[in-house]
Formats: structure tokens, sequence, C-alpha cells
């Protein structure tokens, strides 16, 4: 008779976390923690702990395999010391790299979204309409409604697969951009200035 | 090409193009002594050493310059700047500050996304559209098997014939009508055409009407009915008058 491993019969939540496994193979884009306990019908709190048991066995530099939180879920991916034979067979979603316009027209969607291409257009100085039709076709961002409801200007939003290229958890691991130090003492000369103008 | 590392070598200021920039910004160098064109002289000379044109820098560039030239134009023309824009000086200050600041703080998130990018650049995963979920299982109610047997007892019946009455009519020649009116004609200078038509059928009734057009074309009959509906009367044409009504007929075609 075949006998399952006894390190891994010996915890209690292993039925879970291979119930776990099979969803995230089966599934090609993240699933968020509630969408596992629902699909194994079992209590959020115990589906936690079992990813936890996953992540350990799917670390990066264990398997071939890397289990990590990306983009709001869980997914797995492909070990890194596998990127080169990967490479021969598949393509990355963002094969080429991006131009400074569209990393700069990215950033602002991703800090500043949902907003509008004039928005976009309006901090970057230049018209945005090619960049950010680059973007969308890349996957990066997409449409997220209009402008005052319908008739305004298409609002955009970056992607789970923006989060899952640039290996994100969420928006909010972007680096908090510290105020440039001198944009206070820059804005009182200005206003220095101005004073000095007007009277 | 770098933009900000473009070294400058003015009256004013000899240096990157950066540090420049800051120093305007701080109100060191007066914008007012600097040369802005020997600027643009000096970026052409340097975009003019490379065999690619550098849209990117360029478009940086003249972003830049442009800031600069609205900032010495305010500098060199006070009041009339003043005057001028349609925000108050003040506004103008706060409203150039914060936009410099969120571009550079952009700038500072794209250099970060671009650092990411190739970082992670060894990152592969599965993408697709995902597996579809099971459709919910509709439930129907209780069937009465009586009544499927009921529409297909309406499916399996004999369609009824199709009527080929149609192709069986028989109409009669036009030249028939023809010869009739004017056999009457020759004996009645005048006649009734519903009285002639009484007791047709419908297809010749119509023959009746196509050989009296036929007759009124050829100008032999003329033909009056005193309202719609009404009785149609059909009177001969005098041989005369039909003769004289032919030549006309001929000239207006010809003069046509």
């Amino acid at each position: 008779m075949e006998r399952p491993l006894r390190l891994v019969t010996a915890n209690p939540l292993d039925q879970l976390a291979r119930t776990l496994e099979a969803l995230l193979v089966v599934a090609s884009a993240p699933l968020p923690v509630d969408e596992l306990a629902a699909a194994a019908g079992d209590e959020r709190e115990r589906v936690e702990l079992a990813l936890g048991l996953l992540a350990a066995r799917y670390h990066e530099g264990r398997s071939g395999i890397v289990l990590e939180a990306v983009a709001g879920g869980w997914a797995f991916r492909a070990s890194r010391d596998a990127a080169e034979a990967c490479g021969r067979l598949f393509e990355r979603p963002v094969q080429r790299g991006l131009s400074q316009a569209a990393l700069e027209t990215l950033a602002i969607v991703a800090y500043l979204g949902p907003c509008t291409r004039p928005e976009i257009a309006r901090i970057r100085g230049v018209a945005a309409d090619s960049a950010v039709a680059g973007l969308v076709e890349r996957g990066l961002i997409t449409e997220a409604g209009r402008e005052d409801g319908s008739g305004g200007a298409v609002r955009y939003r970056t992607t789970a697969m923006f989060e899952r290229v640039f290996g994100l958890e969420s928006l909010s691991q972007l680096p908090r951009l510290d105020d440039l130090g001198d944009v206070d003492d820059l804005r009182e000369r200005l206003h220095a200035v101005a004073e000095q103008r007007s009277a | 090409m770098i933009v900000r590392e473009l070294e400058l070598d003015l009256d004013a200021f000899e240096g990157p193009f950066d540090l420049l920039l800051t120093l305007v910004l701080k109100e060191e160098v007066d914008l007012a002594d600097v040369d802005v064109a020997g600027i643009v002289v000096r970026f052409v000379e340097r975009l003019a050493e490379r065999e690619t044109l550098d849209l990117d820098a360029c478009g940086e560039f003249l972003v830049l310059v442009a800031a600069l030239l609205e900032l010495k134009a305010r500098g060199l023309f006070e009041d009339e700047a003043a005057e001028l824009a349609d925000l108050e000086p003040e506004e103008a200050a706060e409203e150039l500050a914060r936009r410099l600041a969120e571009y550079r703080r952009m700038k500072e998130a794209a250099g970060w996304l671009a650092e990411r990018l190739a970082s992670e650049g060894d990152r592969f995963f599965r993408l697709g559209p995902a597996p579809l979920a099971p459709v919910a299982e509709r439930r129907l109610a209780p069937q009465d098997p009586e009544a499927l047997a009921d529409v297909v007892r309406l499916l399996a019946a004999e369609p009824p014939t199709v009527s080929l009455a149609h192709m069986e009519l028989r109409f009669p020649p036009v030249a028939q009508f023809l010869e009739r009116f004017r056999a009457l004609l020759l004996r009645r200078s005048r006649f009734d055409f519903d009285t002639e038509i009484e007791g047709l059928s419908r297809a010749e009734q119509a023959i009746a009407f196509l050989a009296l057009l036929e007759l009124r074309r050829a100008n032999q009959i003329s033909i009056s009915q005193a309202a719609p509906f009404a009785p149609i009367r059909v009177s001969r044409v005098e041989e005369e008058s039909a003769a004289v009504n032919e030549r006309t007929d001929a000239w207006n075609v010809r003069s046509a």
C-alpha cells in the first residue's frame, strides 16, 4: 500500500495546503485569499496559514517554482535561476524596455491614477496619446471609466499585469516619493518674487 | 544624450545645464544675463555630432528651454507680464513651482520603475485568460410529458400544399381587346368602358385597360372621366384631327 510521506501528513493543514497548491497551479492570474478560501471551502485564517506553509516549501532557491504574494493575490512563478531557460522558450510580458516617455506616463498613472490623458499631458508638458496607447497595448494600464460619468475623458489605471511585471504585492508597495527638500524653499522664493512684482 | 548633462560655456555661466537650471530656480544666477540662444546653439551642435536623432533628448530640451524662456520673459518684462498673464503673479509662481515639483517627482518615479523593471526582468509567470468557472446548473420545474408530445405533434403535421393557381392564369392577348374596341368604335362614336368590361375577370379587366391605353397612345380615342372612380368615357377621334395630332407629335419629337 502506498503511503504519503510522513513529514507531510504530520501537519494538520496539509490537506488544505494540497488543495490550495492545486488551485494555484490551475490559475493563470494571482488568486486573492478570499477566492482561495471560497474555492477550498475553508476559513480564511486557515488558508493564510496553509499559504505560509506552501510559501516556505516553494521558496526561491528551494524549488524551480516560487510561490509569491503579488498583485493582490497569490501566484506561482518560475524561479530566477530558471529565467534564462524560460527566456529561450517564452516571451516576457515586457520583452523590450519601455521608453522614457512610457515610463513617465506609467509612473503618473501608477501614482496618481485613475487619471486621464490630458492630466498626464499637463504634468509631462507633452501629449501622452502614443505613450498611453503603447502601455494599453502592453497590458500595463487599462481604461477605468470616464471623468464625470459618461462623456468625460477616459481614465486609466494600472493593471494586475503591471504589478506582476514589476513584482509588486499592491500599488501601496510603490516607494513613497519624498518631497524634494528644496521645493518649499523654491516656493517661498517664487512667492517673494511675486510679491515684489505685484507691489 | 542626457540633456541635463549638456556642458555649457556661456558668459554668465559655465557648467552642466542641470546646474544652471538649479541656480536659476534658486535665483543665484540672474536669468537676464543668460544667453538662451547660446544654450540652443550648444545643444544643436551636440545633436549634430550624433548620427541618429535622439527624440527623447529633443523633447526634454524643448520643455526645459521653453520653461527657461518663460521665466526669462517674466523677468525682463515684469510689469507687462503681470498685466498680460491670466494668473496673478503669486498664483503663477505657485503653479510653476507645483508643476516643476510634480514633474520632477514623476521623473524620479519613472527612474525607480526603470530600475525595478531591470531587476525584475527575470520574472516568468503563467499568463492567459482565467479558466471558465462552471456554469451554475439550471433546475427545471416539473414538466408534463404530454405537453412535449403536443409540441412534437405540431411539428410532425403535414404542411399545407402550396397553391399553384397563379401559374395557371390565362391572360387574353391585348390584341383581342384592341380589335373589339376598334370594332365597337366603327359602330358607335363613344362608349362607356365600365359597361363594356362588366362581368369580366379582374385579370381580363386589366388587359382591357391596357388595350384602352394602347388605343389612346395611337391617338385613335380620347378618354374622359368626370371624377375619380367615375365611369370612363371613351370616344372616337375623328380622322382629320387625328392626322393633325400625329403631325404635332412628330414635330414635338423632332424638336425635342
